[in-house]
């Protein structure tokens, strides 16, 4: 066939190909339905979590009030609860693990970001991601097995040698305690510091690092008198990310925290969280007051990771939208 | 060498030139008509009042500096600013004397095709590239696309380098080749008017000089209306050409007065180099 | 000058050695765990722990097929309610969505993402256990759905953005309604990464134990059906880790090794396949 020949050819009479595609045009308004209603079940899903939550510890609330948050009380038998010791082991335990992963975390972040050779910070940067991925149980199975019984043999004792006088390293050591919830959590936190804060420096523009590097400041002054203050923000965010990953962290914590309502002020001594209680109590709760003064801790954990998370979400977007990306 | 009176807005039916020393005076009714056409991104205004008859079968031009409001102009003819959010279009755009804004939108589209700037060939093979419009159109049986393919891969000059793999990807093809994929796509579905916005600024000469030709040939079966930044392209396809200045239609002529004789002194200014 | 350039530089190899330590402490402490995973949970893996129910109190042996089976069960329910729900959240977010609504469902999806795993469990609890009136499978794998909703659509939305909206504009061109783009040329260009996507999703939520400690909860026998309380691996490798008998701790690590292998293998391919980018350019 010749070009000259088909030329006038046409290649699908006009009329047919036009009915077609008038009957498409219902099929638009359908596929948008569709996954509107997929993105409206969404949206009612997280406010059933609320709602339930909510509305599942009435009997808790009307009982105790807000003394419910100041009561370091919790006798299911009496059917009197107060949840300050769980809210303290779970913000002693937080706070000791971000004490540790921070630091780690955000030196690891600027080597990965500036400092490494692509070739390593590509490789180490994958292994960090599957970290991140090890579950929660795993790292409780270790913490029992392994790292209780280096704390109790190979760091406890030279800590109380040097730190004995200090109130936070008094009393005796039995393996399982705020001290060994915090680390367990310090570990397991890193990984999400390093992958939002990577990805916070790496979204600083490249011109910000080359005026720089082009006055003659060498890689390190660069990272921190350069990119560093134009990522902070967003580093915030990924602390306080991670501070609500470690709120709300169950399982690893219930293994090696020791399960004991107290408020004790060394570290040493077991403690319970709020996520640790409601995972052990839960099935066992008997009664209605206990069941509803058990959602109600579930209540107080979802406002504070709400309230975190929200917070780090703005810090990082600012960030990422000042970076200019 | 006679030239038809223009108007750049042209109410009544477009005068044809032909080949050669006479004019025929034979009025063809236009193929796309558009009455005091504008165009807003937000509040910024696009296009003004655009008034233009566009001939059928012809190939038409336009030309003018980026951000003229050229392919902004191409793309309400086959409605593809509608895609962009926060537009607003006015006025009228008439196909075949139709009111274009008003039928169905695939409809517009699959009646005026499009090339883009960049080639966009779908990550399928050579041959489901091409068959695709025709399938989305509805179109199933297996003999008609296999013709539909060949046919129009011959208008696009294609065939004959592709038709030993059109079961490879199309993205194993070159620049220039994934390009004329491109239009062999859009002529698949047998389209009235072949809309083209800048189809050549990515390619080398050789490849250009490839796409001039088959418009050439393609004129036969679609009326063209190609986007270019390059004037002596224009010079060389097209009929008739438009030259387009901040959001306005300055002139709209013969392409040969437009590049010799042009009537306003901004068009002079551009075509003979000495704007901006 | 000399010697502040001389400072300069050591300050710098200074940091270098120091953030590389905080990098080679971060990605040492895999090894760390990889290790004792291998040396305890391989020690103690055997044949029967695929194939026996566990050993009742007190005798030796036994293994954990019916929580093999029953972490399979849960999570291929899981998959069947999270992932269709969030794959299409992400394309009404990146397809459909105006400014408005896709800032309040992106939101949502955020929080949701940031809910505790524990209170997911109460929360299934409450709204499908309690009505129910006994624990089963069918509860845990609404518990790991919609844990699995909000990385599903997020995944979806970035690997649809990432395809180029070229290939949008190529297929409405040709008259394609829009809904037939989505399908036939959107989707599949993005569906490496979508699947990836989904792939790590589920290795996420394999891992996840304590929603199900009040929605599966656990069994020592088989659990036919999905009407029964239904054993899990995660749940199990938690009930054997803390309770005093020797040989269940080796289950324990035996259950362990086999977790961490199927999760990290999951992240492995799904990471391996992203690496080769998200837009597909070939058929």
């Amino acid at each position: 066939m010749g070009t000259s020949a088909i030329v006038h050819q046409r290649a699908v009479p006009p009329g047919k190909v036009r009915s077609f595609a008038r009957r498409l045009r219902a099929g638009d308004e359908l596929a948008y339905l569709i996954t509107l209603i997929a993105a409206g079940a969404i949206f009612i899903i997280t406010a059933l979590v609320f709602y339930e939550l909510y509305s599942e510890s009435s009997l808790a609330r009307h009982k105790f009030g807000w003394g419910f948050l100041f009561s370091s009380t919790w006798d299911p038998v009496a059917g009197n609860f107060g949840a300050l010791p769980f809210i303290y082991g779970t913000v002693v335990t937080s706070v000791l693990a971000l004490l540790i992963a921070v630091p780690q975390g955000i030196g690891s972040a600027i080597f990965l970001a500036e400092m490494a050779p692509p070739r390593l910070s590509n490789i180490s940067t994958f292994l960090i991601e599957l970290l991140a991925a090890v579950p929660s149980v795993i790292y409780g199975l270790l913490g029992i097995f392994i790292l209780v019984p280096i704390l109790e043999h190979d760091v406890v004792p030279p800590l109380k040698s040097v730190f004995g006088s200090l109130p936070l390293f008094q009393g005796a050591f039995y393996g399982v305690s705020l001290f060994s919830a915090g680390i367990v959590l310090s570990v397991m936190i890193i990984p999400f510091i390093v992958s939002v804060s990577r990805e916070v420096l790496l979204s600083v523009p490249r011109d910000q690092r080359e005026a720089s590097l082009a006055l003659g400041a060498s890689q390190w002054q660069t990272t921190w008198r350069v990119v560093v203050p134009n990522a902070s923000t967003g580093i915030t965010g990924s602390v306080f990310l991670a501070l609500a990953r470690a709120l709300g962290e169950t399982m690893a914590v219930t293994m090696v925290i020791g399960n004991t309502p107290q408020i004790k002020a060394s570290l040493l001594a077991p403690g319970y969280s709020i996520a640790a209680v409601i995972a052990n109590e839960f099935t066992e709760a008997t009664g209605d007051l206990y069941l509803s003064a058990l959602i109600e801790l579930g209540l107080v954990l979802f406002g504070l990771t709400f309230v975190l998370n929200g917070l780090a979400r703005i810090l990082i977007i600012t960030t990422s939208r000042s970076g200019g990306h | 060498m006679a030239t038809p009176q223009q108007q750049q807005s042209l109410k009544e039916p477009v005068l044809l030139s032909q080949e050669g020393n006479e004019v025929q005076k034979t009025y063809a009714a236009p193929k796309l008509c558009t009455t005091d056409l504008n165009f807003f991104y937000g509040s910024f205004q696009a296009l003004r009042t655009i008034s233009i008859n566009i001939a059928s079968n012809k190939i038409t031009a336009f030309i003018g500096p980026s951000g003229c409001g050229k392919s902004t102009f191409l793309r309400t003819m086959n409605r593809m600013n509608e895609a962009l959010r926060n537009t607003r279009v006015e006025g009228q755009v008439l196909l075949d004397g139709q009111d274009l804004l008003s039928m169905d939108v695939n409809d517009v589209r699959r009646r005026v095709g499009m090339v883009f700037q960049k080639s966009n060939p779908f990550p399928k093979t050579i041959f489901d590239n091409v068959a695709y419009g025709l399938r989305v159109n509805g179109i199933y049986k297996n003999s008609v696309i296999e013709e539909a393919v060949e046919t129009s891969l011959q208008h696009a000059a294609l065939w004959m380098e592709v038709k030993d793999k059109l079961n490879k990807p199309a993205s194993a093809l070159s620049g220039g080749q994934q390009q004329r994929l491109c239009i062999a796509r859009a002529l698949a579905v047998n389209p009235e008017v072949l809309l083209l916005d800048e189809p050549c600024s990515a390619l080398d000469p050789i490849a250009t000089l490839k796409i001039e030709e088959l418009l050439f040939r393609i004129k036969d079966i679609a009326t063209i209306v190609i986007v270019t930044h390059n004037m002596q392209q224009a010079a060389r396809v097209a009929d008739y050409t438009g030259f387009f200045l901040m959001g306005e239609l300055i002139e709209f002529d013969d392409t040969r007065k437009i590049f010799q004789n042009p009537g306003k002194k901004e068009t002079e200014d551009y075509v003979t180099g000495r704007f901006g | 000058m000399a010697s502040s350039s001389l400072q300069k530089n050591l300050v710098n190899y200074l940091m270098f050695g120091l953030t590389g330590l905080c990098t080679l402490m971060t990605a040492g402490i895999l090894f760390f765990i990889l290790g004792y995973l291998v040396y305890h949970g391989g020690r103690s893996l055997s044949w029967a722990f695929f194939t026996q129910l566990p050993a009742p109190v007190g005798e030796t042996g036994g293994g954990m097929a019916n929580a093999i089976i029953g972490s399979g069960k849960v999570l291929l329910l899981a998959t069947a309610i999270g992932i269709p729900i969030g794959f299409l959240g992400g394309v009404y977010l990146s397809e459909y969505s105006g400014r408005t609504l896709s800032f309040v469902v992106r939101y949502t999806t955020d929080l949701l993402n940031g809910v505790p795993s524990i209170v997911i469990g109460i929360v299934v609890y409450a709204l499908v256990v309690h009505p129910m009136g006994h624990f089963s499978a069918l509860t845990g794998g609404v518990a790991l759905g919609i844990m699995m909703i909000p990385i599903s659509v997020r995944s979806t939305e970035e690997y649809l953005h990432a395809v180029p909206v070229s290939l949008r504009e190529g297929a409405l061109a040709l008259g394609a309604a829009k809904w037939k783009a989505i399908v036939t040329v959107v989707i599949p260009a993005a569906v490496r990464g979508i699947v990836s996507g989904t792939m790590l999703d589920l290795a996420r939520v394999a891992g996840e134990t304590a929603p199900l400690l009040f929605t599966a909860l656990s069994n020592q026998f088989w659990s036919p059906g999905w009407n029964k309380p239904t054993a899990t691996l995660p749940v199990m490798i938690f009930t054997y880790a803390i309770a005093p008998y020797e040989d269940w701790h080796r289950q324990a690590w035996a259950a362990g090794f086999v977790l961490l292998t199927l999760v990290l293998l999951l992240n492995i391919i799904a990471r391996l396949a992203l690496a080769r980018g998200t837009y597909v350019s070939k058929a």
